[in-house]
């Protein structure tokens, strides 16, 4: 995109909205879920979580020197990035094995693309997938809170665990995944501060609920356990790599929560959600498309005649 | 029934409240020769002249325009240079009042019986759209075929403006004789007067004005900006649709400015032509907004005097409005006769840079027309003509909505301003 000289010209008054306050928004939003994890995990999981944060914001620093770009953090995006990261980590991950992720997501997921609102995968989801293959083990190595015990598996892999304490987020799981009850109410947050539109999260709680059902799963447990509440609530709705009418929003949710019913009970993985989101971001051009307004008033669109390119090559044959 | 979309502008109700009153004579008027859509008028006074209030001073030699009339009595002192807003150099009459504005023996009433004697009066009235645009009424009616809906422009949906507002709650029956006018000789058979919902007081006054008037019915619009603007005003009021390529006189209406109306009424019983404005003065820099009625051709300085606004403080200073609003200079500029509004904003300490467009479709849902204007700004940067025809920019009326609501501070409109001008005529 070439500078600009962008001249001053009406409207001379502006509305108070800016993006570091919807990102500041979206990071408030995040607070109760990530208390509940420290909470539970301890010291470390506070490590972590300033880790993947303090590193994103600092690759995010990093590269727009290095690229001699203007200066990007400020807007608090970078900030949310590394938070989510390190909210779907396991709480004893190496430090430097959450540093990488949040390295990844920032430089090669967001900013190579142009960063803010140009990426088109979601650099939490990717960061994830890409420490999900990387570093298999560490990924898959739990503990209990309030505890050191290690254990081998979740409830979404089949420890058990009542569904009051899924809720408060009282299991083994990644540092801000397990507070379900936390993940919701900062989701309420976005929602009724018109930070983000709820039509992502329902179409994907939705569509999943109604396939897990339909299958003959436990349905609150499936909804509670894992990664799906925190993704569906936060990743789904990425104003950049989701669409941005509410029919294609809806539409996306959708497709994240039937791909994440699929991995989950027919995939390698025991989680759906990161992939869910990324396989979607792909479409959301597509859907965008779709589902873009029509113009108040526009006449009916007529489809542009393309000519067909002449089929030179046989010419020669028949002469 | 379906609303368009648009924003929520924090409106404020002290100027609302405050009554239109004459503001004293000023020590000098420049009458522009240019106050309207078209080409400008040729001075009939020179230097020394002595002329009085409503004497035709400028000729409209062109069809694309009407006279101008002088707004004060007293003595043409020279013939100078204007610039408009438009940045257009055109002639400029000034005259140094001599305080009796005697009224010109040629301002009688005119006689209107028939459809061509109402568009000759608005035509020698020197009559245009009295909410800002500036465009030519006699060219509306003319235009307009044969009707079958009258819609009447109360909506004034901007910041800072409340001088419609005022004359639907102060002299409210003037806008209904002219509407009773307009349908007697257009032989219209409705008529529908939109005002914004939250004003309940010029509301309540019109519905008083119009009762037992058959026909004549109000509607309240939405409290959300625009609903000024034709196709929304149209829609919101009756339900058309005005299509892509087509005016309001394609679909049977003919809208005209409550303003404008009671004005071509007051011009059939007095014969004063268009000489005298009223506007709001306010904005962020102004201490005591009024609403005001100036002689046309009263220079802003001598209106900002009197508002109490501090000249040092102020940042933007704008003929109409925030939104749609154009900037003005302070040194030169006079009140015009279509400007309803005189804007002061305070200079900001801190101008927000413009930043990266986050996708997060603010503009896409604040915008009227249905647009998605970010996508429009894009397809102007790769300069992809056939992006924007089918994003429909020609549909854009620049209401700034998306500038207004962009989290990002981008200058949405404006760049779709700018694209309009690569977009090939059709």
């Amino acid at each position: 995109m070439k500078k600009r000289k962008i001249p001053s010209a009406s409207p001379y008054i502006r509305s108070n909205a800016n993006t570091s306050k919807i990102m500041l928004y979206v990071l408030l939003a995040l607070v109760p879920s990530a208390l509940a994890g420290v909470l539970n995990f301890g010291f470390s999981a506070l490590l972590l979580l300033g880790t993947t944060t303090g590193t994103a914001i600092a690759a995010e620093i990093i590269f727009r020197t290095v690229t001699g770009k203007r200066q990007t953090v400020q807007d608090l995006s970078a900030a949310v990035t590394g938070l989510l990261i390190g909210m779907t980590l396991p709480p004893d991950i190496p430090l430097w094995k959450a540093g990488v992720g949040s390295v990844f997501a920032i430089v090669i997921v967001k900013q190579l693309f142009g960063g803010i609102g140009q990426n088109f995968a979601n650099p939490a989801a990717t960061a994830k997938i890409f420490l999900l293959v990387l570093f298999m083990n560490d990924m898959t190595k739990w503990r209990l809170p309030q505890t050191a015990q290690t254990v081998d598996l979740t409830p979404l892999t089949g420890a058990h665990a009542s569904y009051f304490d899924m809720l408060l987020g009282n299991t083994a799981g990644c540092v801000g995944e397990t507070c379900a009850i936390g993940l919701i109410l900062g989701a309420l947050f976005l929602y009724l501060t018109g930070t983000a539109s709820p039509f992502a999260p329902i179409g994907c709680l939705g569509s999943f609920a109604v396939l897990t059902l339909a299958g003959g799963y436990d349905l609150p447990a499936q909804l509670l356990s894992g990664g799906l509440m925190l993704g569906a609530c936060f990743m789904t709705t990425d104003y950049t790599t989701a669409p941005l009418t509410h029919p294609g929003q809806l539409l996306f949710g959708i497709g994240v929560g039937v791909l994440t019913f699929l991995i989950r009970h027919y995939g390698g993985f025991a989680e759906g959600i990161p992939f869910a989101i990324v396989m979607m971001n792909l479409l959301t051009p597509w859907l965008d498309r779709l589902t873009k307004p029509r113009p108040f008033g526009a006449e009916t669109e007529e489809k542009p005649v393309r000519e067909k390119p002449k089929r030179k090559f046989l010419s020669h044959k028949a002469s | 029934m379906k609303r368009l979309n648009g924003v929520r502008l924090p409106h404020t109700k002290r100027i609302e409240e405050k009554p239109l009153t004459p503001f004293p004579l000023p020590a000098l008027v420049r009458i522009p020769m240019l106050m309207h859509t078209g080409s400008p008028c040729k001075p009939t006074v020179s230097a020394g002249d002595s002329v009085a209030v409503g004497q035709c001073i400028g000729a409209a030699e062109k069809p694309d325009s009407v006279p101008v009339h002088a707004s004060v009595s007293g003595t043409v002192t020279a013939i100078s240079e204007y610039r408009t807003v438009s940045e257009e150099n055109v002639p400029c009459i000034e005259i140094r009042p001599d305080g009796k504005q005697t009224v010109s023996g040629d301002c009688v009433p005119p006689e209107i019986n028939t459809k061509e004697d109402l568009i000759r009066a608005a035509k020698e009235s020197g009559c245009v759209g009295l909410s800002g645009a500036g465009d030519l009424t006699f060219r509306k009616l003319e235009d307009a075929g044969k009707p079958d809906l009258l819609i009447l422009n109360g909506a004034e949906c901007e910041h800072y403006l409340a001088v419609d507002g005022r004359l639907m709650t102060e002299s409210p029956s003037d806008i209904i004789n002219g509407a009773l006018m307009l349908m007697k000789l257009l032989k219209i058979k409705e008529t529908r007067i939109g005002i914004r919902s939250d004003r309940p007081v010029a509301v309540k006054r019109m519905a008083e004005a119009c009762e037992g008037q058959k026909g004549i019915r109000i509607i309240p619009l939405p409290a959300v900006y625009p609903q000024g603007a034709e196709k929304v005003l149209v829609f919101h009021t009756c339900g058309r649709v005005i299509p892509e390529k087509q005016t309001a006189a394609d679909i049977g209406v003919l809208v005209l400015n409550v303003a404008t109306c009671a004005f071509l009424y007051r011009y059939s019983q007095t014969g004063i032509p268009l000489v005298e404005r009223a506007v709001t003065v306010a904005g962020t820099a102004v201490r005591k907004p009024c609403n005001l009625l100036v002689p046309v051709g009263t220079p802003v300085r001598d209106l900002l005097e009197y508002t109490a606004c501090d000249e040092d403080i102020i940042g933007d200073l704008l003929c109409g409005s925030t939104m749609m609003g154009e900037k003005i200079k302070l040194e030169d500029a006079v009140i015009i006769r279509q400007q309803n509004g005189l804007t002061a904003m305070r200079r900001r300490k801190l101008v927000q840079r413009a930043s990266d467009c986050i996708r997060c479709g603010s503009c896409m849902r604040a915008c009227p027309m249905n647009l998605m204007p970010m996508e429009l700004n894009r397809a102007f940067y790769r300069q992809d003509i056939r992006a924007l025809q089918t994003g429909k920019l020609r549909l854009c009326m620049n209401c700034g909505c998306c500038s207004y609501v962009c989290p990002a501070k981008r200058p949405v409109a404006d760049i779709n301003q700018q694209a309009k001008k690569i977009l090939p005529a059709d």
